[in-house]
């Protein structure tokens, strides 16, 4: 499947992230068996990953080919991280790289040896909510819930990173991320509150 | 917290609103079973045709893979027997394409084959290297060119009343087409299948589903197994806007791998997927004729469409029906035909019929108003009616009247110019325009199961399910209100076919069933918890059940505030841990039926077109919404700015593109498709009549997850002529449209 870009910039960047990524995601032997067409059966790729998740620092041994997006979903039961496209187009997947938001479904996890990922639910602390989710809650900033888990983790570094200034701003920044059920200008409320609070998070 | 009755306190915010938030609500893909494996679709590369030879051996050699179902080693499923005779008496045929059935292609991007492996890796990596030789044949996707040719399309209605094209003798009339592009669902979550066979005949399903009991209902009928031995679980749907009103694809062909390789199965849709398998809004023609004489009052009414729907099945919606009897008018005619494409099949999708019907309505009625030299409000006015003029039954309630006072003093109608393209600010072209919706509001038949145990907790269950509008919430709401007793106390369960039955969300029929029968389960309770009170209370020995009310958590005598007792006192004196009772609500009833009823909606915009190239930029929206009492005014609310949301994305940008030379949808990714972004969004208000309709159902609620969106599209279209004198009646609006050259 090919899907085609319209030329404005922001499509057509995500175009070539797109292309950057199929690239990745077909590890350099099977790349070489495809252009052969041929197949010679051959073990899993699997590699060390040093790791750190919501401040728990993992040794694990991975499939090559995972995304850090299905690692935090398949194989860490991190489901809160959500899988909208794998295109890096939608923002469900967001999370927090060394604290930069990052879409994790165009990042192969063996890229990131001892960063540091913040997801979702290393947000709150047990059923402390952090400022930004409780302030989703007081402003209904989602309805189906799925985009949110990105939404809020976007909405983090948007305050952090200084681009909350105005509604505008925020909406430029918030543009990463789609939601479907359309609750963007709640999204906008929760934001604008918890940047004018001046609360650090 | 908001005050109720000044005696109760209880939330504003939505009850599931903390695991939304921290990330601890499960959705369908995100349930995990032991020794579970992992499923991907292989897609055709043709339209039309029939496939040779599938090549798995390069698949099945791949490390991790465990299978390639397809075809030719597909197990046989009861319902995909199309013969009656040869089929198992508890079978129903699959209604659809029989995904892994036969070696037919019935549209690009249809899933022949099914690669399973031991991780999603493993199945993605595979996937590519399962080669399909095909005997393509001849085919048709292009609806502009196939709908011209008569021979193509199915007669589905026709509907008369009065003279026939009437409008056309009348003192003012237009007659315009109007074209919207198939649009797409895309909800944010994908599609997904875990199907678990827990034993030969038992089957359990995490499924993104609007209806757990529908979809149960289509699996055991598909498997010729009993309704009781299949489970299915839908405890969070990440939203669906109609495409999980029935099942697809992923639900028979996870149950098939699961079956086949005797382990769970995990099978999610691809985005690009998404647009291919899982429904889409039809695309549309529609030609509209409406007259008035010299006053404004219609005098005829011609609604003629066409919609596409697949080959291989007839999907047709509502999309001629409010122009029967949304207005007074005496004579309508309309007209209502399907154009089979080699797609695959549409389904509904927010608005259904309606928010395509009413696009070509409002547009014209706002055609008509200028021609009228009449304030297109006025006009509405002037042909408002409290009688449905279709089946000469009075509307349950009808307040559209409030709608357009609130819209024109909130939008500032008043600065509206009366010809078009005359008013500038700041340098943009600015114009209003406003339109309306309505939809059916009906109210069906559901069970709720109702638990009240002696700690004070009040447990409620229905298998209904919640695809994000807050079902879960308003359900509390009402529980908390009929039982006038802390909503923190309360706790509703759905999302699961085990419960007792609950209609499909869908169709904005969702709060007024489930919520009736949550009222009665209420009330079923109170007048329990009264009997058992006066049998084993001293206190109100010898009272009638009617002396007493139960509130606050006691019951008490309405004339003796001293004869009271709390009701867990209650169920301990009387030695019971639990009321527990399942009821029915039933649908309408003779009373409620001898009206007609709907929800209205009326959308106000205020928007500005840049002059030198096109550009539209929303400046301000007011949408108002008649839909009965308000259950659950924040998320209801909500619930209106998303359809806001939905409906500019079908006025601005929402086009389904397909390359008629291959059949492919050329644009299925977000990147292609252009749903609305955070910055396209302007201040919206949200502003609801919310007066209970008395003879809709006894809580006096109606629906709003249609009338949301339906007439949005018109009310953006007609702010745009108003801005600009050009009338765009082909969806989506483009700077081309408006006569500007692409930027491209």
């Amino acid at each position: 499947m090919k899907p085609c870009f319209q030329q404005d910039g922001r499509r057509s960047f995500l175009k070539k992230s797109t292309a950057l990524v199929a690239l990745y995601l077909t590890p350099s032997v099977f790349v070489k068996a495809f252009a052969v067409d041929t197949i010679v059966p051959m073990p899993i790729p699997k590699e060390k990953l040093t790791i750190t998740i919501n401040g728990k620092k993992l040794n694990l041994e991975i499939d090559a080919r995972t995304t850090l997006l299905n690692l935090l979903r398949e194989e860490l039961a991190f489901t809160g991280t959500k899988k909208g496209c794998e295109m890096g187009q939608c923002g469900a997947c967001t999370i927090h790289i060394n604290g930069k938001r990052t879409k994790s479904c165009m990042q192969l996890a063996l890229t990131h040896q001892n960063n540091k990922i913040t997801t979702i639910e290393g947000l709150s602390e047990g059923e402390k909510l952090h400022p930004m989710q409780a302030a989703f809650i007081k402003h209904d900033a989602f309805q189906c819930g799925y985009c949110t888990s990105g939404q809020i983790m976007s909405a983090v570094t948007c305050v952090r990173e200084g681009n909350a200034k105005s509604r505008a701003s925020i909406q430029a920044y918030m543009d990463t991320n789609i939601c479907r059920c359309g609750a963007y200008q709640n999204i906008v409320d929760a934001i604008a509150e918890v940047a004018k609070t001046g609360v650090k998070i | 917290m908001k005050s109720n009755n000044n005696t109760i306190f209880w939330e504003d915010e939505r009850v599931d609103g903390a695991e939304k938030v921290n990330g601890k609500a499960k959705y369908a893909a995100e349930h995990s079973l032991p020794n579970m494996a992992y499923a991907v679709f292989v897609t055709s590369t043709i339209a039309k045709g029939s496939i040779k030879n599938i090549d798995t051996s390069k698949a099945l050699a791949m490390p991790g893979v465990l299978d390639v179902i397809y075809y030719a080693n597909c197990p046989s499923v009861p319902g995909y027997i199309s013969n009656a005779a040869e089929r198992p008496k508890n079978a129903i045929e699959w209604r659809g394409h029989k995904v892994l059935h036969d070696n037919k292609v019935r549209f690009f991007g249809q899933p022949i084959a099914l690669v399973v492996a031991d991780s999603f890796e493993s199945a993605n990596a595979a996937i590519r290297f399962v080669k399909a030789e095909y005997a393509p044949e001849s085919f048709e996707t292009n609806f502009d060119k196939a709908r011209l040719d008569a021979k193509n399309l199915k007669i589905n209605s026709n509907y008369k009343r009065g003279t026939e094209k009437k409008f056309k003798e009348a003192f003012a009339f237009v007659e315009s087409e109007f074209n919207i592009p198939i649009e797409v669902h895309n909800a944010m979550e994908l599609f997904a299948t875990i199907a678990h066979w827990e034993g030969e005949d038992k089957v359990t399903l995490y499924d993104k589903t609007q209806g757990p009991k529908s979809t149960q209902f289509t699996v055991s009928r598909t498997f010729g197994i009993p309704d009781k031995n299949v489970r299915v679980i839908a405890e969070n749907v990440g939203g669906a806007f109609g495409s999980g009103l029935r099942s697809w694809a992923n639900v028979p062909a996870a149950c098939i791998a699961a079956k086949k390789l005797n382990r769970p199965v995990k099978l999610v849709l691809t985005r690009p997927q998404m647009f291919s398998l899982v429904g889409y809004r039809p695309q549309s023609w529609q030609k509209l004729g409406i007259g008035a004489d010299a006053a404004g009052n219609f005098v005829g009414i011609s609604h003629e469409a066409i919609t596409n729907t697949s080959r291989y099945e007839d999907f047709r919606e509502g999309i001629v029906d409010a122009s029967k009897f949304l207005y007074a008018c005496e004579n309508v005619d309309t007209k209502y035909q399907l154009l089979p494409l080699d797609l695959s099949t549409p389904v509904w999708m927010r608005g259904p019929g309606e928010a395509s019907g009413c696009f070509a309505l409002e547009s014209a009625i706002d055609e008509l108003s200028y021609k009228l030299k009449m304030d297109p409000i006025e006009l509405r006015l002037k042909n408002y009616t409290t009688i449905n003029p279709e089946n000469k039954l009075p509307f349950s309630d009808i307040n559209l009247k409030d709608c357009y006072a609130y819209g024109i003093n909130k939008i500032g109608w008043k600065n509206r110019p009366t010809v078009p393209g005359s008013l500038k600010e700041n340098g943009w072209l600015i114009g209003y325009g406003m339109a309306v919706g309505i939809f059916g509001a009906g109210k069906g038949s559901a069970s709720v199961r109702i638990v009240l145990s002696n700690d004070g907790k009040l447990l409620l269950e229905c298998g209904v399910s919640d695809m994000g509008p807050g079902t879960t919430t308003a359900m509390t709401i009402l529980a908390s209100e009929a039982m006038q007793m802390p909503i923190q106390k309360i706790k509703f369960k759905l999302g699961d076919s085990d419960l007792p039955p609950g209609p499909s969300q869908g169709g904005s029929g969702t709060t007024s069933t489930v919520g009736s029968a949550v009222d009665l389960a209420c009330k079923t309770l109170q007048q329990k918890l009264k009997e058992i009170a006066i049998k084993s209370a001293p206190v109100f020995a010898g009272m009638n059940a009617e002396a007493l009310e139960v509130k606050n958590e006691i019951v008490i005598s309405k004339t003796d505030a001293n004869a009271k007792m709390a009701i867990i006192d209650v169920l301990k004196l009387a030695n019971q841990d639990k009321i527990d009772l399942t009821i029915t609500s039933n649908g309408k009833t003779a009373a409620q039926l001898k009206f007609t009823s709907n929800s209205f909606s009326a959308h106000f915009v205020k928007l500005g077109v840049n002059p030198k190239d096109g550009t539209i930029k929303i400046l301000q929206v007011v949408t108002t919404g008649d839909a009965g009492k308000i259950i659950s005014p924040k998320t209801a609310r909500s619930q209106m700015l998303g359809g806001v949301v939905g409906g500019i994305g079908m006025a601005l940008s929402e086009k389904l593109e397909i390359d008629h030379k291959t059949g492919q949808i050329i644009n299925a990714s977000f990147g292609g498709y252009h749903v609305p972004l955070h910055s396209q969004i302007p201040p919206t208000d949200v502003w609801f009549v919310n007066k209970p309709d008395p003879n809709i159902n006894d809580i006096g609620a109606k629906g709003i997850g249609e009338i949301a969106l339906i007439g949005l599209a018109a009310a953006i279209t007609n702010a745009v002529y108003n801005a600009t004198g050009k009338r765009v009646r082909d969806l989506p609006i483009t700077p081309e449209k408006l006569g500007f050259k692409s930027k491209v």
